[in-house]
């Protein structure tokens, strides 16, 4: 019997993080970095929320090709908001300050982040953002789009564009801090034993997602600052009736934007290592070329950024350089789905719900990272370029690859956080609704930006009312999915099943502890002795024999 | 390591060389985050540059070299004051260390206080960008000229080339950059505020230093800052 098995059986009820002192301020001031991540999955969970019906309203004016619930200021409004929210306050601190807050240090064997305080900082700076952006939301709104180009957000937008400038600017601190936190985490508070290549590939994903958190986001800041004084002290950094130039402020801006997008993915990607090789029952195939494809994804994502620019006035020679780049960084995320599916052939392949995200997952991104091939070929983005085209893509990267691997960590690890199962039925049932519901909302997206419908039109041509019926229909689908599973993930908080160590039976030292873990994670620190993925040895806390207690359910 | 020296490791460390560690890459990172900070900065500054060389020769040639000058000369001595009050706070001299840190703020506040004779000087030429800019060349090349100084051809071209307009944009970067830069110097202060509380209350000895130590880190690199934006600010253009 385990160090963690024992805790369970001695004490009743014994000492975990979750009841380790139980009023709010024990909450809002905890240093625990398992606390912390609750904290955030609380907020971005009203964020997505938001953003969610954001998305809602205006995807129901989008029924008919006239203007009907929305007037087009709203409309404009409305898909901004729906931007800021998802992107800047739910997918880019999704995984990496949920998940990667809850697991960096117990999966490296550590009793916490390096610097605990500036963690719960990164929760308030993230906070004051957020509400700040919020209030820009509630005063009026802001029409820019999420990518607040200049001239017009420094200049034209009668919108509250300075607030939630301010309100991104100040979230972006919360991940620099967070990527700082994880780098110094991982880099100097590994177990004894826990070698670079023992580590899980999540950590080596959110390692890599760290550094381009701390190499990204000061451009955007400083970018956003730019956008600041040009509003509000009337200096002319992109103004172009003083020479200034506008297409600057967008390349500065996807210098860091494009990178984000790996950001949101990479995380995903861990998590998605993690999940297959569990329920494959193998090692991870090809561990070393995962591990660095996720570097190199992080570094060759940094020079690929001026193909959002084919068509704003960048030299073709330019383009052509950025396309080359842009086909370059598919490279290693073919490497990775190949490891994936070689993992999976001629493993013992099961279908718990986390391995139905990350079935999810593959399909998904396989499409958003194959149609992505489409954009980065300039002849053909000419074509496709500001259409519906580009929308589905990054639906299908962001939602079909970030959000399935987010949910798909929240089930894989909802026992070790919670301390409870949720329900199997009702998580399997919610996955495929969900699944069903995102494909229906964007595969007709693809069809209508191909015969040339743009994106952020509030009125369109008749032809294209059938693709819009699809979408809203598919989106009130996967709006369901999304419902069913908070419901369920809710009830399960108080009625759920109470979870062992490694109901997984999987591999790695977060299920070396006790579901929920103590408040220092573990109650001596664990030596590491073997690789990762030791799916061919018998796991330390679920004894050969034993079967899983999801099974068991 | 010492057995005392475990009082200052905090209690998710292992002893005091992994905090010590920790400390230093965490600064070192965050340092990165503020090189790609000011490079956004840096970046647009190369960019125009590239695009209106005349604009900044007269640009450079309107900014004080001499207050620019001393406040560089006044930044690598308050470098040289941080690090000895980082020596003297590893070497269990606290109260040395109290007065170096003393030292180090005062120069920070002489540097800001030029920094704002010279700001008012713009504000008083009408040189802040906006509503009020205002700059003619040709009467700025008269004024040199008047000042005794020789003005060669390419000097001339320069002054007889530059669109006002493009000037402005000189100026939006010079305020962008060193008023960052500024804002950088502000914060500084306060943390050798923080430092000089906490080495009065004996905080730091020579076995927990870690504090004192990373704020010197911060403190060079801002004046690392400084001695690039003072060349491309007021130096180049001026050949």
């Amino acid at each position: 019997m385990s160090a963690a098995d024992t805790q369970l059986a001695a004490g009743d009820p014994p000492k975990h993080y979750l009841n380790n002192g139980l009023t709010i301020r024990s909450w809002l001031l905890s240093v625990d970095h398992k606390r912390i991540a609750i904290l955030y999955l609380i907020s971005l969970t009203i964020f997505f929320l938001l953003g969610g019906a954001a998305a809602a309203l205006f995807r129901m004016d989008l029924v008919t090709p006239e203007a009907d619930v929305l007037q087009s200021e709203t409309y404009n409004k409305l898909f901004t908001m729906h931007g800021i929210v998802m992107i800047f306050f739910f997918l880019v601190p999704s995984i990496p300050a949920v998940m990667g807050n809850f697991l960096v240090p117990v999966m490296i064997g550590a009793k916490d982040v390096a610097f605990p305080r500036l963690n719960l900082l990164s929760w308030y700076v993230f906070m004051t953002g957020g509400l700040i952006a919020l209030g820009a939301i509630i005063m009026g709104g802001v029409d820019t789009g999420w990518t607040f180009y200049t001239p017009y957000s420094s200049m034209y937008a009668n919108s509250h564009v300075i607030l939630a400038v301010a309100g991104a600017f100040i979230a972006g601190f919360s991940s620099i801090m967070t990527g700082l936190n994880f780098i110094v985490t991982i880099q100097k508070m590994r177990a004894p034993g826990l070698t670079w290549f023992r580590l899980p590939l999540f950590i080596w994903a959110m390692y890599a997602t760290s550094l381009v958190v701390i190499l990204g986001t000061p451009v955007v800041a400083i970018t956003l600052v730019m956008i600041f004084v040009e509003r509000f002290f009337g200096f002319g950094i992109f103004d172009p009736a003083l020479g200034g130039d506008p297409v600057l402020f967008q390349h500065l801006f996807w210098f860091y934007s494009h990178p984000a997008v790996y950001i949101m993915i990479l995380p995903s990607m861990g998590v998605v290592s993690e999940i297959i090789s569990c329920f494959s029952r193998r090692r991870l195939y090809g561990y070393t070329f995962v591990a660095f494809s996720s570097l190199a994804i992080a570094v060759i994502g940094f020079f690929v950024w001026g193909h959002h620019m084919f068509v704003s006035s960048q030299s073709v020679y330019a383009g052509l350089v950025f396309s080359f780049l842009t086909f370059f960084v598919a490279i290693p995320t073919a490497i990775k789905m190949l490891n994936w599916v070689m993992t999976m052939y001629k493993g013992s392949v099961s279908f718990e719900t986390p391995m139905l995200y990350a079935y999810g997952f593959l399909g998904l991104f396989v499409i958003g990272g194959l149609t992505g091939l489409f954009l980065s070929t300039m002849a053909t983005d000419i074509h496709l370029h500001d259409t519906y085209f580009v929308v589905a893509h990054f639906h299908y990267v962001m939602v079909g690859g970030g959000v399935m691997g987010f949910l798909g960590a929240l089930h894989f690890w909802w026992p070790k956080i919670i301390g409870k199962l949720y329900p199997e039925g009702w998580a399997k049932f919610a996955a495929i609704v969900i699944f069903i519901g995102f494909n229906l909302t964007f595969m007709p997206q693809f069809q209508m930006g191909y015969h040339g419908m743009p994106r952020r039109y509030h009125t369109y041509a008749e032809e294209f009312q059938v693709f819009h019926v699809m979408s809203t229909a598919g989106a009130t689908v996967l709006g369901a999915g999304y419902l069913i599973m908070a419901a369920y993930l809710f009830w399960s908080l108080f009625k759920g099943k109470k979870a062992s160590a490694n109901p997984w039976d999987a591999r790695g030292l977060e299920w070396e502890t006790a579901s929920p873990p103590p408040t220092e994670n573990f109650l001596e620190t664990p030596k590491v002795t073997q690789d990762a993925y030791a799916y061919d040895m018998p796991s330390v806390t679920c004894p050969p024999g034993a079967k899983s207690e999801a099974e068991r359910v | 390591m010492s057995s005392h020296s475990n009082a200052h490791v905090a209690h998710h460390f292992e002893n005091a060389e992994q905090q010590r560690q920790s400390a230093q890459l965490g600064m070192w990172i965050f340092l990165v985050t503020e090189v790609m900070f000011f490079g956004g900065l840096f970046a647009a500054y190369t960019i125009y540059r590239s695009l209106y060389p005349e604009a900044w020769v007269v640009g450079s040639h309107l900014l004080s070299i001499k207050l620019g000058g001393f406040n560089t000369a006044v930044l690598l001595a308050s470098s040289l004051t941080m690090a000895m009050a980082v020596h003297a706070a590893q070497t269990d001299k606290q109260k040395a260390s109290a007065n170096w840190i003393i030292l180090t703020m005062l120069l920070g506040f002489v540097f800001l206080g030029v920094k704002v004779v010279e700001y008012a000087g713009k504000i008083d030429h009408h040189l802040v960008p906006g509503p009020h800019f205002f700059v003619d060349p040709m009467a700025e090349l008269a004024k040199l000229e008047a000042a005794g100084i020789q003005v060669g051809q390419h000097l001339r071209h320069a002054f007889e080339g530059a669109n006002p307009n493009h000037i402005q944009l000189f100026y939006s970067l010079y305020f962008a950059m060193t008023g960052m830069h500024a804002v950088h110097m502000i914060i500084g202060a306060g943390i050798m505020l923080w430092l000089l509380v906490n080495t009065r209350k004996g905080v730091y000895s020579s076995q927990y230093f870690n504090p004192v130590e990373v704020s010197g880190l911060y403190w060079h690199f801002v004046d690392i800052v400084w001695i690039f934006l003072f060349p491309m600010l007021y130096l180049i253009g001026r050949h």
